[in-house]
């Protein structure tokens, strides 16, 4: 058995099925992100998790045992939230000390325990301040420290980033996540953003309306997405409908133009099939160097160390190509190009 | 800022400086301490001393019970609650005076609706226990008519201004209700709720038509002594008027002053 079993859980808040059957397994020490858009269901779950919300049906176990029915107060499980969440009346110091406070550690204890937790978020000179006198990073570390205080057995954060600005947000999940492998705490981890998710997770489950589209590592749910959804929601995804012409070779068919994708092997000849192909493996070439699909660049967007075309297909739909920057400068706009894309990166999913 | 000045300027400093100078001097212009002596003695020091009694009181009792109603409407219940309760407020929070006085008289006033009902119905005769409209308890009873709601209407922004996530937080970090109570709920409130109950606590203090209408004026309260000199029914003698007057600009800002340096000591953590 898993260190914390989610198992067949089903939440409905009056018509919507907020979750539905919902069942997962994370392991002691593992970094589990729930990933999906607004209103899938992953905030509740944490909230069940943390004994916030009562499922309609199903059950939490940690640790081989039933916390379902036990109030937040007694699951040992620290949460940070989106924002805001420090006790205004209290110091920095106060706030990390609390949970401490109320289970009745001596002072000594207390004291120790908070100089070490402030060493280790890196805001000891930041002890005495009030939640008013901190940046919104500074909150969030202080109110992972207070979540850390008290030993919990499991982590939970609530999309503690969201409201931070950008670079803001990656320096913290990168502390976040050294702090969690060192510690090696079980975590519990809420995001909208999958480039988040990607990036500090072990384990990352897609939610969609309530249920779960796919568990794995970041690699696998990025490059073979088991749905549509994922495929779409988990970074950006061209996607082409066509037919299976070949399945020994591998060949597809979409609108008369012939595609080699290695995934369709095995498929029988007729089916219909989405062909899924991440816009950094598209390479684009000037008509004349070769074959693959026609078309000519409506758009072009700079992105730093990559430029991202938007290519109108002669046969109808659009594909999206990230090429290096600099090779972008001999493309124009409007200018006809060809396409390809390298048999081997091309997910494939039945319709 | 001009118009903002002008106005404080007409209706509160120059009012305030007349009446402070007017203490001081007798009818033949003459600079005098006669009349602020008299607000310490006999009936006018008693008179004092009720104001403050009722004002403290139903400020405390309409606190309490305004913030309790207050939160419960706000955490809890049907939706429909909250606004008919606010619209309920902010109507009976401004009822005060002749109607307010009429509408008691004719419910707890000794051939009241209710003094009635009771009667007939449980054979309870309120009046022959003691209970009567127009003493301290009754006249309590009827400010808090207006002290309650009055409270419901100021302390509902605080209340709406109280995260979830705190009491989310306390509780997942293994704190009781009442710890939360306790070391934040409360705690954060609390210069609110001072705030508030010192405005209560003018606000009973000031009152004049209600108690007049109410008691004919029998109830010795610093305002009905102002009345009492300043109409010449009995005497006249609007230096008193004056001096006593004074009294309670120096009770308000006694009270104001305190509220500053309990929100001072209550709230270091507010910016």
């Amino acid at each position: 058995m898993a260190y914390l079993e989610i198992v067949g859980i089903r939440k409905t808040f009056g018509e919507v099925v907020a979750l539905d059957e919902v069942t997962l397994s994370i392991e002691r020490g593992e970094f589990f992100t729930l990933l999906g858009p607004s209103g899938c269901g992953k905030t509740t779950l944490l909230r069940i998790v943390a004994g916030f919300e009562t499922p309609d049906r199903g059950s939490v176990q940690l640790e081989g045992e039933e916390i379902t029915e036990v109030p937040p107060n007694r699951r040992n499980m620290g949460m940070v939230f989106q924002a805001y969440s420090l006790f205004p009346n209290m110091t920095a110091e106060e706030n990390v000390e609390f949970g401490l406070r109320v289970r009745g550690w001596p002072a000594a204890e207390r004291a120790r325990r908070v100089a070490e937790l402030f060493d280790l978020i890196g805001l000891s000179a930041a002890r005495k301040r009030y939640p008013f006198q901190l940046s919104g990073g500074e909150q969030q570390r202080v109110a992972l420290a207070r979540a850390l205080a008290i030993e919990p057995k499991v982590l939970l954060l609530d999309e503690p980033l969201s409201a931070l600005d950008a670079k803001i947000r990656v320096q913290l999940r990168e502390e976040i996540r050294a702090i969690q492998k060192r510690l090696g705490i079980t975590t519990l981890y809420v995001t909208h953003d999958q480039e988040e998710a990607m990036a500090i997770s072990d384990r990352v489950a897609v939610l969609s309306h309530g249920r779960i589209e796919q568990i794995g590592p970041p690699a696998e749910i990025y490059e073979n997405p088991l749905t549509p959804f994922v495929a779409s929601f988990v970074g950006t995804m061209n996607r082409l409908e066509g037919t299976v012409q070949d399945g020994r070779e591998g060949l597809v068919n979409y609108r008369g133009i012939q595609l080699r994708v290695n995934a369709a092997r095995g498929r029988d000849p007729g089916t219909r099939v989405f062909v899924f192909i991440r816009p950094e493996v598209v390479e684009v070439r000037l008509v004349g160097e070769g074959d693959g699909l026609k078309g000519r660049i409506f758009s072009q967007s700079f992105m730093g160390p990559v430029t991202r075309l938007r290519i109108a297909l002669d046969q109808g739909g659009e594909l999206i190509a990230d090429i290096p920057s600099a090779r972008a400068k001999a493309l124009t706009m409007g200018m006809e190009v060809i396409a390809t894309f390298p048999p081997d990166a091309a997910g494939i999913l039945n319709i | 800022m001009v118009p903002f000045f002008a106005y404080v300027g007409a209706f509160l400093l120059l009012p305030s400086a007349a009446v402070l100078v007017g203490a001081f001097r007798d009818p033949e212009g003459h600079w005098t301490l006669r009349y602020i002596a008299a607000i310490f003695e006999g009936q006018y020091l008693r008179a004092f001393l009720n104001s403050v009694e009722i004002s403290a009181v139903t400020a405390l009792g309409g606190g309490i019970f305004g913030f309790l109603v207050a939160y419960a409407a706000v955490t809890g219940g049907p939706r429909w609650v909250r606004p008919a309760l606010t619209t309920f407020s902010g109507v009976a929070a401004n009822f005060a005076g002749v109607p307010l006085a009429f509408a008691f008289i004719a419910t707890l006033g000794t051939t009241g609706l209710i003094t009635q009902l009771l009667r007939s119905l449980f054979g309870l005769d309120l009046y022959a226990h003691g209970f009567t409209l127009f003493s301290f308890t009754g006249l309590s009873l009827t400010y808090l008519y207006f002290q309650l709601p009055l409270m419901i209407l100021i302390i509902t922004p605080a209340i709406d201004g109280m995260r979830r996530e705190w009491w989310e937080a306390a509780a997942n970090l293994g704190a009781t209700d009442l710890q939360y109570w306790r070391y934040i709920g409360l705690p954060v409130l609390l210069p609110s709720l001072l705030g508030a109950m010192v405005l209560l606590f003018g606000n009973a203090f000031a009152a004049y038509a209600t108690p007049y209408a109410l008691t004919s004026g029998v109830v010795n309260l610093v305002t009905m002594q102002i009345g009492n000199v300043l109409q010449g029914n009995v005497l006249s003698d609007p230096q008193l008027g004056q001096a006593l007057a004074v009294g309670m600009i120096v009770v308000i800002s006694f009270s104001m002053s305190l509220y500053t340096f309990l929100q001072r000591r209550t709230a270091r953590w507010l910016r």
